[in-house]
């Protein structure tokens, strides 16, 4: 690895093997952590939706599914 | 319309992403753990730009009294507390390699970590709240006052004497780093800001039918079959 060396530092970043792209430099550990903490919040928040958009219909179901001979007959 | 909204952050976000890695050079200072910023830096300003958009649809609904813009604001707070979280995990996961510590309490530290306070308040609030229209009222009160704290997040690091860096990019000057870098970290931008769009209008269409259950349009779309 070139680390150090400045002169070695190239403007284009050529990671040469997959191996020294998962290293980053040495900062493997915070530079994926990083990616892999926004990788599981948003997860889990899409789930969070998905689930909240669920419950919602299920009670309007619950709500009005029952609701609905009484009105049909008082209404309409 | 959500779909579009994921769909767009993706493809920006597999854009930025390739730009990031492949294309930004290595820092010259400090390394390779300068590619936090690709994340860092749009969560971070998500975090505060969602809190001003949370706080204006809070006033408007106040001051106007309309209920879609304060169920606008309930649905963009989780995700700004969201966004704060991340930029608060990310900003330690960055600092532990730069400055030697995870967590200092520094301005720009301090104030981020606030304004998470402030998005659980606003949540905790609504939620303690019975009444929806109460729980909005109070809520956009809270958040009204919060708003303080934006700036002092965005000038912390000019204000004191900060270990977190100055901006390196702003609205005055032109951004110091290469160009590169700033391409993945704007296309990145887009990418979170894209998602935080999709996220809150996915979180309001829910708000709605939570409150709306026994409005006539919630039958009708229910007895149309268009409600899954």
């Amino acid at each position: 690895m070139d680390e150090g060396t400045s002169g070695a530092r190239k403007a284009q970043v050529n990671w040469g093997s997959w191996a020294n792209f998962w290293a980053m430099g040495g900062y493997g550990f915070y530079v994926w952590g990083s990616y892999a903490t926004v990788v599981a919040v948003i997860a889990i928040e899409l789930w969070l939706l998905r689930a909240r958009r669920s419950t919602a219909v299920a009670e309007v179901k619950a709500t009005n599914l029952k609701q609905e001979p009484m009105q049909t007959a008082g209404v309409r | 319309m959500t779909p579009w909204f994921f769909a767009l952050a993706a493809v920006l976000a597999a854009f930025g992403l390739y730009v990031g890695f492949f294309v930004a050079p290595t820092d010259a200072t400090q390394g390779e753990s300068y590619r936090i910023i690709f994340i860092h830096v749009p969560a971070a300003w998500m975090s505060m730009f969602l809190y001003l958009v949370m706080a204006c649809w809070a006033a408007v609904g106040l001051i106007m009294n309309t209920r879609m813009s304060s169920m606008m604001a309930s649905a963009i707070a989780p995700t700004g507390a969201l966004m704060t979280v991340l930029a608060l995990i990310t900003g330690s996961l960055w600092g532990k390699p730069t400055w030697g510590t995870y967590w200092v309490w520094d301005a720009r530290l301090t104030s981020e970590l606030v304004l998470l306070f402030l998005y659980l308040g606003f949540l905790a609030l609504q939620a303690a709240i019975d009444d929806p229209r109460r729980a909005d009222k109070a809520g956009a009160v809270l958040a009204l006052v919060g708003v303080i704290n934006i700036p002092i997040i965005y000038f912390s690091v000019q204000w004191w004497n900060t270990l977190h860096q100055g901006s390196s990019v702003s609205l005055t000057r032109s951004p110091s780093m290469a160009a590169t870098m700033l391409l993945g970290m704007l296309l990145m931008a887009l990418a979170f800001w894209m998602y935080s769009i999709g996220a809150a209008l996915h979180r309001v269409r829910s708000i709605v039918l939570e409150r709306e259950r026994r409005a006539e349009w919630t039958k009708e779309l229910l007895a149309q079959g268009r409600l899954k």
